[in-house]
């Protein structure tokens, strides 16, 4: 067949990322919008810390009653609340602000709308998942520069290892949010998922019993979900000198298995 | 006759046993507003976001500036504007930065100064989406599909539940927008937008083309019976319908007599030349008329033609069923 309209000269297959900066800076500028995202994202882990470090009696006195042998004796409770509050950080903008951000923008029709211009519809999710990730690392940044501030903490035995598991706890819980975005046919939806999974997540990181006063069955369990294997591989790499092999594993093939299948199942429409 | 700009050649679209689409065919021109006019559900929608590579076709074959949509939907997003039924943006976004966002993924945008200036959207540049009327964001929806300078745009249901001064305005704003060059295709339900709007159209009903051509061409394709409408003093009402009903009775040209509606007035059909037999049988019996119009025919009328039932722009259920999927 032969056109005598000039046809368009490129045969790209599916889409472009021309635009994307744009795309990102205009999302991150409307996203700072909803006091909610940000607040949450940023300052929840901050004010967590400073809330149970100031207000329960008790948590800025050293640990006398640990055998005086063991890793923890004299150290402050509030400092053993670190990773949890650190894990937290990731738990909260991977998985309550970026699923509910993204199955709303699939409910208003922003996704298919955007599959009609030459931006990939993939654009908008990455430059969520970058304003997430970002938000995640500066709400731990800040929780550990202000809880340095006002409580002084122990430096980490294991640097190298904290920031692994951080950031394959990030890879986790951000897979993890991808699948919940991926199959909640709303944000309604969404939400309720996310919620279900978040509160869970956040006993078995050690939000209410954290570190050494974990009992032994939640720690057990929690060692096999994305979030509380965060936290203990954390706690570990931080205060104790062994390596948390099995967490680290755990994390690892939570990403594995799960994005492949967000991916799968992910809709547009 | 040029190369058609956009080609469907036997679409076919079902979901699950649905047919949602059985059998569309139609080209467009270069540089027409053509429209595709149907009741709600009759796969007008379904049609044209085949068009646009968003729906997988079931059968046949759609091309738009040459190119298989189905095969490579990603080579035409340059050229293609589309403006989708449903509003699609951020609550929070405003009306600059949602043109500048879309701008910014086009190979050769157009400015979107000079676009919300041609929408009147100037003034509400910093407004956010949630806080637009429903005319202003359809405006919007207008210029977010023109910002790539699109060769071609779809538009589809662009006044539904605007005003009528809203709908009027746009109108005369896609009529500018085919003036800069722009192929039209609009999609709607409302019989008098397409008939004010269109160069051509095609009709499609149940999934079908029932009806092709341009609006005035289709009104004057209908069978030729012709409806004089005659108002009377209310005293001489009654004698004038004696009057045309016997006429009725003999005259070839003229085939019955109805109440037109009011109590004064009589509506008389016939023939083409109708009005011929109907005004000499009135001055012969010294009836003058308070007023004599002739009944207009309406893309309603083909439609009645056609499919032989009224037009009802609420008939069937398929696009709820593609609203649940969608």
């Amino acid at each position: 067949m032969t056109t005598t309209a000039p046809a368009p000269t490129t045969a790209r297959a599916a889409g472009s990322w021309r635009g994307f900066g744009r795309l990102l800076r205009t999302e991150t500028a409307v996203w700072l919008r909803d006091f909610a995202a940000p607040f949450f994202g940023i300052l929840f882990p901050t004010v967590i810390l400073l809330g149970v470090g100031l207000a329960i009696p008790g948590m800025r006195d050293p640990i006398t009653d640990a055998p005086p042998d063991s890793v923890w004796y004299g150290l402050t409770p509030v400092a053993t609340y670190l990773p949890t509050v650190l894990a937290m950080a990731v738990g909260t903008a991977s998985l309550t602000v970026m699923p509910v951000t993204i199955a709303t923008y699939r409910e208003k029709g922003v996704l298919r709308r955007l599959s009609t211009t030459p931006m990939r519809p993939q654009g908008i999710v990455v430059a969520h998942l970058v304003i997430n990730a970002v938000t995640t690392v500066v709400g731990a940044a800040l929780a550990l520069v202000v809880g340095q501030l006002v409580f002084g903490f122990v430096a980490p035995e294991q640097l190298g290892v904290v920031v692994l598991s951080f950031v394959l706890g990030m890879a986790a819980m951000f897979t993890l949010g991808m699948l919940v975005a991926a199959v909640a046919p709303r944000a309604s939806a969404a939400n309720a998922i996310a919620m279900s999974l978040y509160f869970p997540m956040l006993l078995l990181a050690g939000l209410w019993t954290p570190g050494p006063i974990m009992p032994e069955v939640l720690r057990q369990i929690g060692q096999f979900t994305p979030l509380g294997a965060a936290a203990q591989s954390m706690t570990t790499a931080w205060f104790e000198q062994g390596f948390p092999l099995l967490q680290l594993v755990v994390m690892a093939v939570w990403s594995a298995v799960a994005l492949p299948v967000a991916i799968r199942l992910f809709r547009w429409s | 006759m040029a190369q058609p700009i956009v080609e469907v050649r036997n679409l076919r679209k079902t979901y699950g046993d649905k047919v949602a689409v059985d059998d569309v065919s139609f080209a467009v021109e270069p540089g027409e507003i053509f429209g595709i006019l149907g009741p709600n559900g009759a796969g007008k929608t379904t049609t044209v976001e085949t068009l646009a590579g968003l729906r997988h076709a079931d059968g046949g074959t759609v091309r738009v500036l040459g190119i298989d949509t189905q095969r490579n939907p990603g080579a035409v997003r340059d050229h293609l504007g589309v403006q989708l039924q449903e509003a699609a943006l951020h609550d929070k976004i405003t009306v600059g930065e949602a043109l500048r966002l879309f701008a910014a993924f086009y190979d050769d945008p157009a400015d979107p100064g000079e676009l919300l200036e041609l929408l009147d959207l100037t003034p509400h540049a910093g407004v956010q989406f949630a806080r637009l009327s429903g005319g202003q964001r359809q405006r919007l929806s207008i210029a977010l599909a023109l910002v790539g300078n699109p060769r071609v745009a779809i538009l589809d249901e662009l006044t539904t539940g605007l005003d009528p001064q809203a709908r009027r305005s746009t109108w005369d704003l896609v009529e500018r927008v085919r003036d800069t060059g722009v192929t039209i295709l609009l999609v709607t339900h409302f019989m008098d937008e397409a008939e004010r709007l269109c160069d051509r159209l095609v009709v499609i009903d149940g999934g079908r083309v029932v009806a092709e051509g341009t609006p005035a061409g289709l009104i004057d394709g209908l069978e030729s019976e012709r409806t004089v409408v005659v108002r009377f003093a209310p005293d001489e009402a009654a004698r004038a319908r004696g009057v045309l009903d016997a006429l009725a009775a003999r005259h070839p040209d003229v085939l019955r007599v109805d109440d037109a509606g009011a109590a004064t007035e009589v509506a008389v059909t016939g023939t083409r030349r109708v009005l011929f037999a109907v005004v000499p049988a009135l001055a012969e019996a010294d009836l003058v008329p308070e007023d004599v119009r002739t009944v207009t025919k309406s893309l309603e009328d083909v439609f009645l033609a056609v499919t032989g039932r009224q037009y009802d722009p609420q008939a069937t259920d398929t696009e709820q069923l593609e609203g649940a999927r969608s």
